[in-house]
């Protein structure tokens, strides 16, 4: 993976320097709030309901052992022993004093981290494809172009203060474990008709309040040109993305109005310009980078056998391994969503854990999954039963990887000072639902997403199932969505009709399960029988 | 804090700094005469190209300092070879100076007087940057790759 050069280095130390002295002058009273708010939105520091809550990136979603450490420690010294892994492949702590955030920077500096732009109007942290660099079906490891792209985002002078903040996302492979239409900017690196390695460009999706899949606006981009198209459509978004209404001030309103051909018209028009400002880095740069996601020594000649004769393991391994590009090798995911746990968190103890095995079995490598689940990219074959060992005495061997109970929550009203609802009680009481009636393990593959509320953090509208916690007068109602997806199917989710209560939006769930059940065909996944038979016998059997 | 002293305007350029007064960018193309000229965060810098040979002072407003249009107004202009001052007025702080200069802004006049060992910081703090602009500093890449930091 990535290591930071001297330059590097120096830019986080700055980086923490600079927001060291700015906290400063903020508790000094010197800097009002107001004007404080967006730099330190820009540093990752969000202002909750309770306290300041810290968002670190993990640039596409890539860790290695000691940065795991780091994090727990962070866990231990700043929060209340807790992290919080993001649908953005960061992770976020909840209880962190205004005071110590320069210090805590500080330590994430020294191993090569930092919360750079994980907040404010800026361009976020980049994700990508989870299994990068280990999946049987990419084309070539997306993550270099994410470094790239990572270095010419961060402290980007002309594309700090835009009309909203900016999303993108990088794969290389048709199957998309990323979501990346439903980003700003949607990239996938593609080989076209001639063998030559470039970029797609998908311009302007989103979710939120106007959830939009992005259309490709350029189906090949040549490598050496990656930085300057990109500066093309943020140019054209910072100048005429609108910034009267900030629910109509993220990239797809602008595109959406303009129409894509006309976006797509004035982008090439930019790009043309830019091409003579010399702003892209030489292919060298590259090249560099690239060096550092060379494949880890792979051993050769490995078994793909293994000792199944325990059940509880041979679910496991059927539900959360990954096919692996090198024979005798998988990804294993480690679930962080226990049966009646908060999706996405982790203690410091298991974090720390979960650092050792990935240094033991994975060549001190992990990831986190936009579904705030952690995977070990190279674990091999052999080793599956000795890490299925560790991860259930730590309470970290969940079989549900895609399954009901996999669910996406964004904070909600535990946390969020703007949500209409809470989000984690639901996530809870459905997975211990369906633990409960034993119906989970006869659905399959079910992406189960809740928001809660409009801002959509949950990715509710990508949700096989979505929930959507609105505000009733004055009490906690939740809408229930069905038939949307985040992969290459890319969809929106519909509304059933009226929302429910906290119990009902469980029963709820349950009923449209049944639904999928009693109609299924062969090897059909709810998604498809959804798509397959419509909203009509859902509705049916909800309201009648 | 009682012996700061605080500056109204900062001009990082030897000239003698021009006071005609900044017309907007509508009525400059009908006065052939004016010497400055006002950009405002809707208006298309671009319509000023043509003229640039007779402006000696553009002033990009900002009324907030999160609107961040006039950031890609002042790098069109230094992009399209203009040489004379772009001072950005308003709604200016110490914590954007160092991205206003790296777009090719060369004087600030902001709204409420700026701490000057605060300016002096925020034009030293950065030693390298990642990305090229209109201000000529040579990126990290480049130095990577064996250019001379100039
Ligand atoms: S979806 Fe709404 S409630 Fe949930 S985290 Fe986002 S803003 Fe907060």
């Amino acid at each position: 993976m990535y290591k930071y050069d001297s330059w590097d280095q120096q830019m986080v130390d700055t980086r923490v320097e600079e927001f060291r002295d700015q906290t400063r002058r903020r508790l000094s009273g010197e800097l009002p709030e107001e004007k404080f708010r967006p730099l330190r939105l820009m540093n990752g520091l969000y202002l909750q309901l309770h306290a300041y809550m810290l968002r670190v990136a993990v640039p596409y979603g890539t860790l290695n052992g000691a940065q795991m450490h780091a994090l727990a420690d962070i866990a231990t010294k700043y929060d209340r022993g807790y992290g919080h892994f993001t649908t953005r492949q960061n992770i976020q702590y909840n209880w962190i004093k205004l005071e110590d955030a320069p210090d805590l920077l500080a330590d994430l500096a020294k191993v090569e981290m930092h919360a750079i732009q994980t907040s404010g109007n800026c361009i976020r942290n980049i994700s990508s494809d989870h299994f990068a660099g280990a999946a049987r079906d990419e084309l070539i490891d997306p993550r270099p172009y994410a470094e790239l792209m990572r270095q010419w985002s961060s402290f980007h002078p002309e594309f700090s203060y835009l009309p909203r903040k900016f999303k993108i996302a990088v794969i290389a492979s048709d199957t998309d474990r990323a979501a990346m239409r439903l980003h700003d900017i949607g990239i996938q690196i593609v080989k076209n008709a001639e063998g030559e390695i470039g970029a797609a460009f998908y311009v302007g999706g989103g979710m939120g309040r106007t959830p939009m899949i992005a259309p490709c606006i350029n189906e090949f981009v040549p490598l050496d040109r990656l930085i300057t198209y990109a500066e093309a459509c943020l140019r054209v978004y910072n100048r005429y993305g609108r910034r009267d209404n900030k629910y109509k001030a993220r990239i797809k309103i602008l595109v959406h109005e303009l129409g894509k051909d006309e976006y797509t018209r004035q982008v090439e028009d930019e790009y043309a310009h830019m091409l003579e400002q010399g702003v892209e880095p030489p292919f060298a740069e590259l090249e560099r980078i690239k060096t550092y996601f060379a494949d880890p020594a792979f051993e050769t000649g490995l078994s793909t056998e293994v000792d199944r004769s325990d059940p509880d393991f041979a679910l496991w391994v059927d539900r959360n391994t990954h096919p692996h590009k090198a024979d005798g090798y998988v990804s294993a995911v480690i679930s962080l969503k226990p049966v009646g746990g908060i999706p996405g968190d982790a203690s410091d103890e298991q974090i720390h854990l979960m650092a050792d095995l990935a240094t033991e079995y994975s060549f001190d490598e992990l990831r986190v999954m936009h579904t705030q689940n952690i995977v070990l990219p190279h674990v091999k074959i052999a080793d599956l039963p000795a890490l299925f060992a560790k991860l259930d005495a730590a309470g970290l061997s969940t079989p549900n990887l895609d399954q009901i109970d996999d669910i996406i929550a964004c904070p909600g009203l535990d946390y969020c000072s703007l949500a209409n609802a809470r989000s984690i009680p639901v996530a809870q009481k459905i997975s211990e639902r369906f633990a409960a009636n034993g119906k989970g393990a006869e659905l399959g593959q079910l992406k189960l997403k809740i928001s809660g509320c409009i801002n959509a953090c949950g990715h509710h509208h990508a949700g096989h199932i979505g929930i959507l916690g609105v505000d009733r007068k004055g009490t906690e109602n939740y809408q229930l969505l069905l038939g949307g997806s985040e992969a290459e199917d890319t969809s929106l989710a519909k509304i059933t009709g009226p929302g429910f209560d906290e119990d009902g939006i469980v029963g709820a769930v349950e009923t449209v399960t049944d639904v999928y059940l009693a109609q299924r065909t062969d090897g059909e996944r709810f998604l498809d029988t959804y798509r397959r038979i419509g909203m009509a016998p859902f509705k049916e059997a909800l309201y009648d | 804090m009682t012996d700061a002293s605080f500056t109204e305007l900062v001009r990082l350029r030897d000239d003698e700094a021009s006071d005609a007064p900044a017309v907007t960018v509508d009525s400059f193309a009908d006065q052939s005469n004016a010497g400055a000229v006002r950009i405002e965060p809707g208006d298309d810098a671009r319509l000023l190209l043509p003229h640039l040979d007779h402006v000696t002072r553009v002033e990009v407003n900002f009324p907030s300092f999160t609107d961040g249009r006039g950031y890609s107004a002042a790098q069109i202009l230094r992009e399209a070879g203009y040489t004379g001052e772009v001072r950005a007025v308003g709604d200016v702080a110490v914590d954007q100076l160092g991205y206003m200069r790296r777009c090719g802004f060369d004087a600030f006049q902001p709204e409420v007087p700026m701490n000057e060992a605060d300016v002096e910081a925020a034009f030293t703090r950065w030693e390298n940057v990642y990305q090229k602009t209109s201000d000529g500093r040579v990126p990290i890449w480049a130095l990577r790759h064996g250019e001379a930091d100039g």
